[in-house]
């Protein structure tokens, strides 16, 4: 049941970019076109899941131990990268496919706020485990995935709109949005 | 004198003409997360303009001693570190904004601003000039997150830095301190912010 609600949270009530705007960047820079934005869904997916099961040992078994919470920051950041970059080699080694098809998403996800904030909050949630913490991982990146993907079908209509010209390019994406968070605002008090 | 007009215009680009927010789209996600009230936009404005400045400095101060292949790692430790400082100062000096501003303080770190500036500008110039870009740019930045704030507090709460001027019970655009707010107030101040500037460039 636990799991259930942190997976209807996740993607619908607190929808990780519509509603805690974290990972803005990639939602707006990579979503012109819906297969890119398939393609960095899948990128975060794999990143966001490794991520935070390596950052949540680190956290548990390392830092806390050792009175060591507040390097908590500078730790995580340091672990993403390392991950992101020994993700990509081993990609590239292991599945060529893959590694074409998420490649060029690849570098691009250490600034991606949503890995280190998933992380992060992934630490406070309720009667913790390993499991728990990969499982909102995934129902997170799975909201993320969502949100990209519906914004980007938006905005390949938007092409062939007739838009003001103060409008064009990123207020008329902002509002697309706007309008998109006010349309998930609908699912409050669901959980 | 040259180069006193030249600090100047380090210092004015960050306000106006590469506005981080308006202009060039950097730091997206504090500034729509935390820009429910215009006092949690200054405070995030004030923590990240001291992140910036201070990793500006040291990174030009350390840039020759840093292979090119390691840089960007070298930067992230450089600004994580101030983050860290940062997260400490105001948990331990203001409790209340510290708890307002939650997740977004440790993802200062991946600002793209802070890492942007310190690999396009830092990395080039000498202490000086990188302070007075961190300066210009953390203004620019502070500035668009306190007007972001207190646009929407001002239309959904109908106060401003919390002195309210509408009566106790009156009805208020409450859209724009939730969510959605935060993405159609942008939106609708970056098309100000263009008109305005189009205008004074003619």
């Amino acid at each position: 049941m636990d799991y259930i609600i942190i997976l209807i949270a996740a993607v619908f009530v607190n929808n990780i970019v519509l509603s805690q705007f974290l990972g803005i960047c990639p939602f707006l820079g990579v979503s012109n076109k819906v297969s890119t934005s398939v393609g960095m869904s899948g990128a975060v997916l794999f990143v966001m899941t490794i991520a935070t099961m390596a950052t949540y040992l680190l956290h548990q078994f390392i830092l806390v131990p050792a009175g060591l919470d507040y390097l908590r920051t500078i730790t995580f950041i340091l672990v993403i990268a390392a991950l992101v970059q020994m993700v990509e080699i081993i990609l590239k080694k292991v599945s060529p496919p893959l590694y074409q098809a998420l490649g060029v998403f690849l570098p691009l996800i250490t600034t991606n706020c949503a890995v280190l904030g998933v992380a992060i909050l992934a630490l406070g949630l309720e009667g913790g485990s390993l499991l728990k913490a990969v499982f909102f991982a995934v129902s997170n990146s799975l909201g993320f995935a969502l949100a990209l993907i519906v914004f980007a079908s938006i905005r390949e209509h938007l092409e062939l709109a007739n838009i003001p010209k103060q409008m064009k390019g990123v207020p008329i994406n902002l509002l697309v949005a706007g309008l998109l968070s006010l349309a998930f605002l609908g699912f409050t008090g669901l959980v | 004198m040259a180069e006193t007009v030249n600090q100047t215009q380090n210092f004015l680009k960050g306000i106006v003409k590469e506005n981080p927010i308006f202009v060039m789209l950097l730091g997206m996600c504090p500034t729509l997360g935390v820009t429910s009230s215009a006092s949690n936009g200054l405070g995030m404005g004030v923590a990240t303009m001291f992140v910036l400045i201070m990793s500006n400095i040291v990174v030009s101060l350390v840039k020759n001693q840093i292979p090119s292949k390691v840089r960007i790692p070298a930067f992230i430790i450089i600004i994580a570190s101030f983050v860290t400082i940062v997260e400490m100062i105001l948990e331990a000096f203001v409790p209340f904004l510290y708890e307002q501003l939650g997740i977004f303080i440790p993802l200062i770190v991946v600002n793209c601003i802070i890492l942007g500036r310190a690999e396009a500008f830092a990395s080039k110039n000498n202490a000086l000039s990188s302070l007075i870009d961190g300066l210009g740019m953390g203004l620019g930045f502070t500035l668009a997150l306190t007007i972001l704030g207190a646009t929407r507090e001002i239309l959904g709460n109908g106060s401003l830095f919390g002195l309210k001027f509408v009566a106790e019970n009156a009805n208020t655009f409450i859209l724009f301190i939730l969510p959605p707010g935060a993405f159609i107030a942008l939106a609708y101040l970056t098309v100000l912010f263009n008109k305005v500037t189009a205008k004074t460039a003619k």
